[in-house]
């Protein structure tokens, strides 16, 4: 993820988050039944903030025009030479909410990196962990949302039982 | 509808399946809204022949957005402050998952009166796959 990044929050976006979710609740979809509620107005789902790598223009986790694919192609990976690593996996997850997000907050997002640390595992090995810490302030310039996000490599895929 | 304190004890539990025979279909449409287009979720060919895992599997995000759902249910629009998770087990098309909040403390800070919670989810087979805490904000 970049550094700085800049976060429009969109009615359609968060009715297309809720509808991931399978979530029916009105207030991320009806202006006029969110209007008579409590929040005043649509709101973001809670967990609606990981959404802005599609705001950051060098998210490593999108294809780019121009760029090869990890993914599969016509073979299982896009990439030459070595198939790559498995990559990372997200360990933990973590929001405090100053307030909730709704449509119309034009979002700067800024990130620095936490804490690291290692745990050895029976079923994956040698354990890397890598805290990255969030902090989404809105257009009056608000701190109005913290994510604290941990990501781990796994020295071999995870091992099923 | 806001909780209130007054109904709220240590050891109250909420719980709701937040979703029943988990598609594929479903991890597409959350890859396209949250963005996170990793293969591991949608490309069982790469998953499989170049990861080594069984077949695609959720999004870590997705299974805290789900249990995301259930709290929201629970404790109302907008009344989250806090909402933590550790992801402790992989979740797999077909899964049906179980999402818990159970109180652990209802107390009063600057005047405002809260609620704590631990947070649980599990699949069908009881294991937990996310685990974690909320705090909301209870009316008085």
């Amino acid at each position: 993820m970049a550094d700085e990044v800049k976060m429009p929050v969109e009615g359609s976006h968060i009715m297309m988050f809720a509808r991931s979710l399978l979530d029916d609740n009105p207030i991320y979809s009806d202006a006029d039944y969110a209007a008579k509620s409590e929040t005043g107005s649509i709101i973001a789902p809670p967990t609606f903030g990981r959404a802005v790598s599609q705001f950051d223009p060098d998210y490593h986790l999108r294809p780019k025009s121009g760029e090869k694919w990890f993914g599969s192609g016509k073979n299982p990976t896009g990439l030459d030479g070595p198939a790559p690593s498995t990559g990372g996996l997200h360990a933990e997850q973590h929001y405090e909410y100053h307030r909730h997000l709704k449509p119309g907050d034009q979002l700067t997002m800024t990130s620095k990196p936490g804490k690291t640390w290692e745990k050895q595992s029976k079923r994956a090995g040698l354990l890397k962990f890598t805290e990255t810490v969030f902090e989404f302030h809105d257009q009056d310039g608000e701190l109005v949302l913290t994510m604290r996000g941990v990501g781990v490599k796994t020295e071999k895929p995870v091992e099923q039982d | 509808m806001a909780l209130n304190m007054s109904d709220l004890k240590p050891g109250d539990e909420h719980s709701e399946v937040v979703v029943d025979n988990l598609s594929r279909t479903q991890l597409v449409m959350y890859s396209g809204a949250s963005g996170d287009y990793n293969p591991l979720h949608t490309d069982d060919v790469y998953t499989k022949e170049v990861a080594g895992y069984p077949g695609v599997f959720a999004h870590g995000m997705l299974t805290m957005g789900l249990t995301g759902k259930m709290l929201t249910n629970y404790v109302g629009d907008g009344r989250l402050t806090k909402f933590g998770v550790r992801f402790t087990n992989q979740v797999w098309p077909g899964d049906t998952l179980t999402s818990t909040a159970t109180v652990t403390e209802v107390r009063v800070e600057d005047g405002q009166a809260l609620v704590d919670l631990d947070v649980k989810t599990t699949n069908q087979d009881g294991t937990t796959v996310v685990s974690g805490y909320a705090t909301a904000k209870v009316d008085s």
